[in-house]
């Protein structure tokens, strides 16, 4: 009987560490660069955001994605997109996935690829990819502060 | 503000103005209606390119104009660029434009080319109130930049989330869709205006593909790289009796990491695409991102798992053309 409970109370807590999110890995206020229009995608409404698109993801695991614009001081604008995957190893796989070609690898999560005016990194089950909309050698170093910024939410979230 | 800047504020701006829903002008004979026999002869598609497209990020709305205007008239063969709009378009229709603007800033429709088809219409003769700028979603039109215009009296820009679907199904082969009625209620004739792009699963997505934006369920549509899905919701009657011509905004092509806006996959082909056969323009389009893949030392799309079979079936379909000797391509 007691071993029931004992089994019960562990289902529930890993009920409850499953349902645990990173509160919000986009910050408000970051690197010079300020938080936009945010938008929050189920799995099964990211075709919604990226359409056709969405089918790797979801071969990938996707539980939901984050998405946000922003925009820096000096005008530039950034799209930021957080996919939250149901196991790290999903994270890896789109990672991986993606052509390495034109990239520089960055410091930054437990991978990181900067190709300039986009990069993606991945930490623990998180996916992420930022995307500007301007091309300088400036803009992909404001880019991977930003990445970093959210790098330091995630780290140390379920 | 920059003149390009003021210019699109202006358009955005007015964007107001009315939907009068279906009262708009159903039945009437369209002028223009895009001929899909292709054993009627070549179908013509014709490229035009300016490599000093680009101001900034972004093109230079004067320069995409006149680009704008030496396309339509190759197209038609006409000297000048308002006997081509008005051979295209009539006064007292209602004229979409379907944009693409899924992927956002970056890879969609230009706001740019969408004020100059604008001005164009209205020269032509179309009044502003008579324009609806539509896309899937609004949420949609808005990251590529667009505002949203609902009013009664001016130009509309909505997605089919405001504008609504018919309630009975449309089908035709594998494809069973609720018809967006800004296709076959609002609008007399269809401008379709498509981006030159990649897509990860269906190879390229470019006019044919663009009319997934009007029916309810594209996310159905995607298995066995979209063959036949993409061709057989592009045989559903409205769509192919209302689109009237493609012109695929090519500012930018992006040759891999499609529909999502890359920008290490895209490069500045300057140019635009016209072509009322849509299979010769997607073969077409298909033909230039290939080339871009080979010279950056990507494998064709075949070899990737993703050749759009769908542009043979669409052909098939009688839709159009893909046999590259009834395609008159012209340079312009």
């Amino acid at each position: 009987m007691r071993a029931l409970g004992w089994t019960a109370l562990l289902a529930l807590a890993a009920a409850a560490g499953c349902a645990r999110r990173a509160p919000d890995p986009l910050p408000a206020e970051a690197a010079g660069w300020s938080k936009g229009r945010t938008r929050s995608f189920a799995a099964a409404e990211l075709w919604r955001y990226v359409n056709g698109d969405a089918e790797r993801y979801l071969q990938a695991g996707v539980v939901r994605t984050l998405t946000a614009e922003y925009r820096s001081r000096n005008g530039s604008e950034a799209v930021a997109d957080v996919h939250e995957m149901s196991a790290p190893e999903g994270a890896r796989r789109l990672f991986e996935s993606e052509p390495a070609a034109g990239s520089r690898a960055i410091q930054v999560g437990e991978a990181g690829r900067s190709y300039g005016p986009s990069l993606t990194f991945r930490r623990g089950r998180y996916f992420v990819r930022l995307v500007a909309y301007q091309d300088s050698a400036e803009i992909a170093e404001a880019l991977i502060a930003l990445a970093r910024a959210v790098d330091a939410r995630l780290r140390g979230a379920p | 503000m920059s003149r390009t800047e003021a210019s699109r504020r202006r358009f955005l701006g007015g964007c107001l103005a009315g939907l009068t829903g279906n009262a708009c002008g159903q039945g009437r004979a369209p002028a223009g209606q895009a001929k899909q026999d292709p054993a009627a002869g070549r179908s013509r598609v014709v490229i035009a390119r300016d490599p000093a497209l680009r101001a900034g990020g972004g093109p230079d709305s004067a320069r995409l104009g006149k680009l704008l205007d030496r396309l339509m008239q190759a197209f038609y063969g006409v000297d000048n660029a308002l006997e081509a709009w008005r051979r295209l378009v009539r006064p007292g229709e209602v004229i979409g434009l379907k944009v693409n603007c899924l992927a956002g800033k970056g890879a969609s429709t230009h706001p740019e080319l969408v004020e100059a088809i604008m001005e164009r219409l209205q020269q032509a003769g179309v009044r502003s109130r008579d324009i609806l700028v539509w896309d899937r979603l609004s949420e949609d039109l808005e990251s590529a930049g667009y505002r949203i215009a609902t009013g009664r009296d001016r130009a509309r820009v909505m997605g089919n989330d405001l504008l609504g679907y018919e309630d009975e199904l449309s089908a035709y082969g594998s494809a069973a869709s609720l018809l967006a009625k800004a296709l076959t209620q609002i609008c007399d004739g269809v401008i379709n205006l498509p981006v030159l792009k990649d897509h990860g699963i269906v190879g390229v997505t470019l006019a044919l593909k663009n009319l997934f934006g009007a029916v309810h369920n594209p996310n159905k549509y995607h298995p066995n790289t979209g063959d036949p899905y993409v061709a057989d919701v592009y045989m559903l009657p409205p769509i192919r009796q209302k689109v009237r011509l493609a012109i695929c905004d090519a500012v930018s092509g992006q040759y891999e990491g499609g529909p999502s806006y890359m920008p290490q996959w895209s490069w500045p082909f300057n140019g635009l695409l016209a072509a009322r056969d849509p299979v010769a323009l997607d073969w077409t389009g298909w033909q230039i991102l290939e080339q871009e893949r080979a010279r950056r030392g990507l494998k064709p799309l075949r070899d990737a798992g993703r050749e759009p079979k769908w542009i043979a079936t669409a052909a098939r379909h009688g839709l159009g053309t893909n046999d590259p000797g009834r395609i008159e391509r012209l340079e312009a």
